[in-house]
């Protein structure tokens, strides 16, 4: 989508001839997920939409137990140390942000009092000061007032790198000021198209001053509220069993009227992902499981007795292949893979073309991750207004073999193409779980009929997924010619979820690969498009720069996306619930309820 | 007695050290390390995770990290976990309680049918009851806990809708409503594994009795003019018992270890299911204190086993 024409949309937005879904929804067609296009909104002052689920109950209490199962069990409820997903969802129960992201990618204030916006003075004209109104009235579980000095302290807390928290890179290279008790200013060194990180979603849960003061830095791990919480939320702490079981119960004094509906929340850990579906869609023993990576046929066999429901809502998750154009297999100043070498085929961009067309996305899609991904050519594709609506994918192994054919790949005796001696018999890495070995399955029968020979490798997602510099087999060190995995991208806004396609992000000996870069391809005009949109304010503008990036690494079929990944729960019928692919599945407890 | 107890615990101590030592080193070079949640997380810098490296003092030599953690745990300082930030002794002592009561009430089912029916048994060798018996029992741990896990959970959770098969270890109830709560749950894990125990104690018994039931001093007892009854109870199961109850101590350690598969199957929040999570996640300090615990189950059980071995049958002296 080009600047003029997102332009076009934003306007049309504004008049009212096109509503916020439907910019939302054209948007995604071309790649640009749901929260970017709602930043993409706010910066041309149009209001952010309310809250998507619709609160019934007229008062708050009276739901009884909510009941919700993890299969990986919460080990810590600190938001700040937070390492996975299930400890985020274990926090937020507890503590809150300033604002949420919902399900198409609306910023929804809960700790503020409104979204910052240009019109009500929120965003500066430079793009580097956000204002924040903090809502008032609103009391920690202790009965202390929430005020402007706990968002600051909250900024210094993650900030210091002594506390080692999981979220600094949102806090570090910012500058949060006191305005009065129920404002503050966050100030940005530089123009930030994307303001709405610190103190937002995720990264965002505000501590209270009066209880982790003392913790700040090297002491950060003595803080009894670690374990104990004490925060603004729903429900207030009741008991925790690291790995096994939290409990809390209704917060009497939650700031938004009528709610929570439920007396106490519980939620249990540990097991695996089908029996969590089976204790929730069968038995109804549980209301809600999450994240529910299993085949869709198995989840929709489940579904039949009527007891509970699937829902799966988008997120910018991508399941994608890495095709590797150095030579893995040969080593250079004791590193393989180096960018100082070339692969012997996969660097021949008819070869990448040629895989590409042997992707049977449609079927992988249908056959195993149904619900649980959407088949596309792009790599980014949430928000939808970051998404490119160029790219396409097609499944087309004639045109393989004849671009092969033409590019002078000849079948050998034993029937797998070669040229000047080498052969197209390649390495495909990926984590050892059930829907991916059976899509390097599907792949792998296609090649053949295109005589490319793929030798299938998994790796135990401990080792694959580690960032142990002592282990060959991790993803970012690219060991092999050909590698899957899913990436998170963790907000809504893609810009730092594209940086794992600029050149200084190469994972090389010398960071240890933990640059983001695995790919290791690179190209200037992508490093140009990047450092531009870092610093572009107009977001039309700034869409059209990322989505340039994404499109020239998937056009060089470096990058090959599968799946653009939806989060898949679980909930009894009659639960009512609202979670999102942009914030933790918790992020609007409060607001769920039982019809 | 009291000297070689005093020996036997001094020789524990180095084979202990040994143990933690080689575990240790497995374990500081095993692949995967704590922080590989963050590698995929934009939002860390490296810099953190190498922060995080250095405070955890995974950045130093195998031998100075294995020195600190014993001398810490001679001080009776156990290290904290990486994953959940808390103390490991803590963890484990939360879980102590529920895996003792799931091992220990199955080990007591085990016993409670193979010693009647192992007996039972082998005074009438093979008759129909015998050749069932045996039939059972080869079945019995031939099976996998795993499969009559699954089993047992389809049967019972989704078919018949009887019991839970999600274990809490907190159940919001109180007096006798709790009780039945907490036995409704343990049902179907104790069942589990009380009968795959049962299935090979049987076998054991049964073969204990049938090696003294052709003994001198059975015949003369039986010369005696004492009724059956007497002479099985009094004359042939007492002595049977002796081997038994060494296999019995001997198996505990094995058998927290093979509780393992059936906490995770049911969720049981036991030291097994911590042990598989600090896997996952490769919390290394809380696998190395549960491995440890169960090196020290091992020795210790083993020290218990002479101890009542010798007391059992005076034969045996501990000169």
């Amino acid at each position: 989508m080009d600047e003029h024409k997102l332009r076009e949309l934003v306007a049309g937005v504004k008049d009212g001839a096109v509503s916020r879904r439907a910019f939302i929804q054209r948007l995604a067609a071309v790649g640009i997920t749901a929260p970017i296009a709602s930043q993409i909104l706010a910066w041309n002052d149009v209001a952010m939409a309310q809250a998507s689920l619709a609160y019934k109950p007229t008062k708050a209490g009276g739901g009884g137990p909510l009941k919700i199962l993890l299969w990986q069990a919460p080990t810590l409820l600190n938001p700040h140390f937070a390492s996975g997903t299930k400890d985020q969802i274990a926090g937020r129960i507890f503590f809150e942000p300033l604002a949420g992201w919902d399900k198409e990618g609306n910023l929804t204030p809960q700790l503020a009092a409104e979204v910052p916006t240009r019109a009500n003075g929120g965003l500066s004209e430079d793009g580097k000061v956000v204002t924040w109104k903090l809502k008032q009235g609103v009391k920690w579980h202790d009965g202390k007032p929430f005020t402007a000095d706990d968002v600051v302290f909250t900024w210094e807390y993650a900030a210091d790198p002594a506390t080692a928290a999981y979220t600094t890179g949102s806090y570090t290279n910012i500058k949060v000021e006191k305005v009065d008790d129920h404002t503050v200013k966050v100030i940005f060194k530089e123009a930030t198209p994307f303001w709405a990180d610190p103190f937002v979603g995720v990264v965002g849960q505000i501590l209270p001053k009066h209880h982790f003061g003392e913790y700040k830095g090297a002491k950060s791990r003595e803080a009894p509220a670690n374990l104990k919480p004490v925060g603004t939320g729903p429900y207030k702490f009741a008991d925790f069993k690291p790995g096994d079981i939290l409990t809390g119960t209704r917060n009497e004094d939650y700031h938004v009227k009528n709610q929570p509906h439920f007396d106490t929340i519980e939620v249990k850990g540990g097991g695996d992902a089908v029996s969590a579906a089976r204790a929730v869609l069968q038995t109804g023993e549980f209301d809600y499981a999450w994240n529910l990576q299993v085949e869709d046929e198995v989840l929709k066999r489940m579904e039949t007795g009527g007891r509970g429901k699937i829902s799966a809502v988008p997120s910018g998750d991508i399941e994608f292949i890495i095709l590797n154009t150095t030579d893995p297999w040969t080593e250079v100043d004791g590193e393989r893979s180096s960018i100082k070498t070339k692969h012997p085929t996969l660097s021949d961009p008819k070869v990448r073309q040629a895989f590409n067309l042997l992707i049977d996305r449609d079927s992988i899609q249908k056959f195993i991750y149904g619900r649980g991904g959407t088949a596309t050519a792009s790599f980014v594709n949430e928000p939808k207004q970051f998404r490119s609506q160029k790219l396409k994918y097609e499944f087309n192994v004639d045109k393989a073999n004849k671009i092969l054919d033409d590019a002078g790949y000849k079948r050998g005796a034993d029937g797998i193409r070669e040229k000047d001696g080498k052969k197209l018999k390649y390495v495909y890495q990926t984590s050892i779980n059930a829907p991916r070995q059976k899509t390097q399955a599907i792949i792998k029968q296609a090649c053949q009929k295109a005589g490319i020979d793929l030798e299938l490798k998994s790796v135990t997602a401990s080792v694959f997924f580690s960032s142990d510099v002592a282990n060959p087999d991790t993803y970012t060190k690219l060991y092999v010619d050909i590698e899957m995995y899913t990436t998170t991208q963790p907000q809504p806004d893609p810009e730092r979820f594209l940086n794992q396609f600029t050149s200084w992000e190469i994972a090389n000996k010398e960071n240890k690969w933990l640059g983001r870069n695995v790919s290791r391809y690179s190209d200037p005009a992508a490093d140009e498009a990047y450092k531009a949109a870092q610093k572009e304010l107009d977001p039309a503008k700034r869409a059209a720069l990322l989505i340039k990036v994404d499109e020239i690494f998937c056009e060089a079929n470096v990058i090959l996306p599968l799946l653009s990944r939806t989060r898949v729960a679980a909930s009894v019928t009659n639960l009512m619930h609202d979670h999102s692919g942009w914030d933790v599945d918790t992020w609007n407890v409060a607001a769920w309820y039982r019809s | 007695m009291a000297t070689y107890l005093l020996r036997r615990l001094l020789i524990a101590i180095p084979s202990l050290l040994g143990i933690s030592l080689i575990l240790f080193t497995v374990l500081a070079m095993a692949p995967g390390d704590p922080f590989s949640e963050m590698a995929t997380n934009p939002n860390v810098p490296p810099e953190v995770r190498e922060a995080l490296r250095a405070s955890f003092g995974l950045n130093d030599p195998i031998m100075v990290r294995y020195l600190r953690w014993l001398s810490a745990m001679v001080q009776g300082d156990w290290g904290f976990s990486f994953a959940s930030r808390i103390n490991v002794d803590t963890l484990i002592l939360q879980r102590v309680p529920t895996t003792l009561f799931v091992v220990g009430t199955s080990q007591i089912l085990a016993l409670c049918i193979a010693l009647p029916v192992g007996i039972y048994a082998a005074t009438r060798p093979y008759s129909v009851f015998d050749q069932i018996a045996n039939t059972l029992a080869f079945v019995g741990f031939s099976l996998p806990t795993f499969f009559t896990g699954l089993l047992l959970i389809l049967l019972f959770s989704i078919k018949l809708d009887w019991f839970p098969f999600v274990y809490r270890s907190d159940i919001a109830a109180s007096g006798w409503r709790w009780y039945w709560e907490m036995f409704r749950q343990a049902i179907m894990p104790i069942t589990v594994l009380g009968l795959f125990q049962a299935a090979s104690y049987t076998r054991y018994v049964r073969s204990a009795v049938l090696d003294v039931i052709r003994l001198d001093y059975v015949t003369t007892a039986r010369a005696k003019g004492l009724g059956e009854k007497t002479v099985t109870l009094r004359h042939i199961t007492r002595n049977a018992l002796i081997p038994v109850v060494t296999l019995v101590a001997l198996q505990m350690p094995a058998v927290f270890g093979g509780a393992i598969v059936t906490e995770q199957i049911f969720r049981i929040p036991g030291i097994g299911s911590l042990l598989i999570d600090a896997i996952l996640a490769n919390d290394t300090p809380v696998i190395m204190a549960v491995t440890f615990v169960f090196a020290c189950l091992v020795v210790l059980f083993n020290l218990i086993a002479d101890l009542l071995y010798g007391w059992l049958d005076p034969r045996i002296s501990f000169g």
